[in-house]
């Protein structure tokens, strides 16, 4: 069994809204040393052992549902567990 | 014409299209559920506005995958006209029916308002009875109508005068001002402002009308025989 751990970003290329709202908020808190933020999603898969490539799997899930490639990008970790 | 309002779990603006449709525009028209197989008995598609599956993960990332969109897919290989609006337009961009994609609107707010847009192609099946240029008003409601699309999608979206309404004072931060695109063909097109709700001057307006008269019209012109 593996634990999958998905973060989804907006591109580098697309202007983050959310984002840039809460560099300014932090601006206006005084950390001016902010110079940007983009927000994302996280997502925790539990994904058990099957015949199938695990990076294949994962690839497709996140390509076809967690992320949006126009205008996301995806990276993840993955964690082997011991069923208990 | 007979037509099809596909209602998702979470679409809301299924009644008001079906009102546009048959007390306004006079045609036939029915509410299909999400799980339907399909649409072969229908004559146009129509996907309403809402909050799909509660936009979850992204807005129309659920729907996309629902088993009526297998047969909105058919339908547009056909031919058929396919317009979604608002929620029903994210559901076809997800889909891969339209190209781009939507992000927040730029000041984050859930915007409701009338705004005006210009005609910017009457040559589509869903714009004949506009005249090129036109000025008309039609309300948006939505958090996310911030098109996105990359410099080649809009070079080719420009090229093939795909952009069929854009927005006078840009309510959303939107690419180009964009607010309703068509697909190549030219049977498939999304837009963020909802012209069911502009079908008549007790609602405020009735320039949506003229969109659903426009794929009438084309349609009895390829479809019906004349004697």
């Amino acid at each position: 069994m593996f634990k999958v751990k998905v973060y989804v970003t907006l591109r580098e290329s697309v202007l983050d809204p959310q984002g840039k709202a809460v560099t300014h908020s932090l601006h206006s808190l005084n950390y001016p040393e902010v110079s940007d933020v983009r927000i994302g999603k996280y997502m925790e898969l539990t994904i058990e052992k099957s015949e199938r490539d695990l990076d294949e799997v994962i690839n497709e899930i996140c390509s076809k549902l967690l992320a949006n490639t126009v205008i996301e990008d995806y990276r993840y970790e993955v964690e082997e567990c011991v069923p208990q | 014409m007979k037509f099809a309002v596909i209602v998702f779990p979470g679409s809301n603006c299924d009644v008001d299209m079906y009102h546009a449709i048959k007390d306004e525009l006079g045609e036939q028209v029915e509410y299909v559920w999400h799980d339907t197989e399909s649409l072969d008995e229908f004559d146009g598609i129509l996907l309403p506005g809402g909050f799909s599956y509660g936009d979850y993960l992204r807005t129309g990332a659920i729907a996309r995958f629902s088993k009526v969109m297998q047969a909105v897919v058919k339908a547009a290989e056909a031919g058929k006209p396919i317009l979604g609006v608002c929620n029903g337009f994210q559901i076809l961009l997800e889909a891969g029916l339209l190209p781009g994609a939507m992000r927040r609107n730029e000041s984050l707010s859930f915007i409701c308002k009338p705004v005006e847009l210009k005609v910017e192609n009457n040559q589509t099946i869903f714009s004949t009875a506009y005249s090129l240029g036109e000025t008309i008003s039609i309300p948006v409601a939505h958090g996310e109508g911030n098109y996105y699309c990359d410099e080649e999608t809009l070079a080719a979206l420009k090229e093939n005068n795909q952009i069929v309404f854009t927005y006078q004072d840009n309510p959303n931060g939107s690419l180009e001002d964009i607010a309703g695109i068509i697909n190549e063909k030219g049977n498939v097109l999304g837009m963020m402002p909802h012209p069911e709700r502009a079908v008549d001057e007790l609602l405020g307006g009735a320039d949506g009308l003229k969109l659903f008269q426009s794929i009438v019209r084309s349609w009895r012109e390829a479809n019906v025989v004349k004697a």
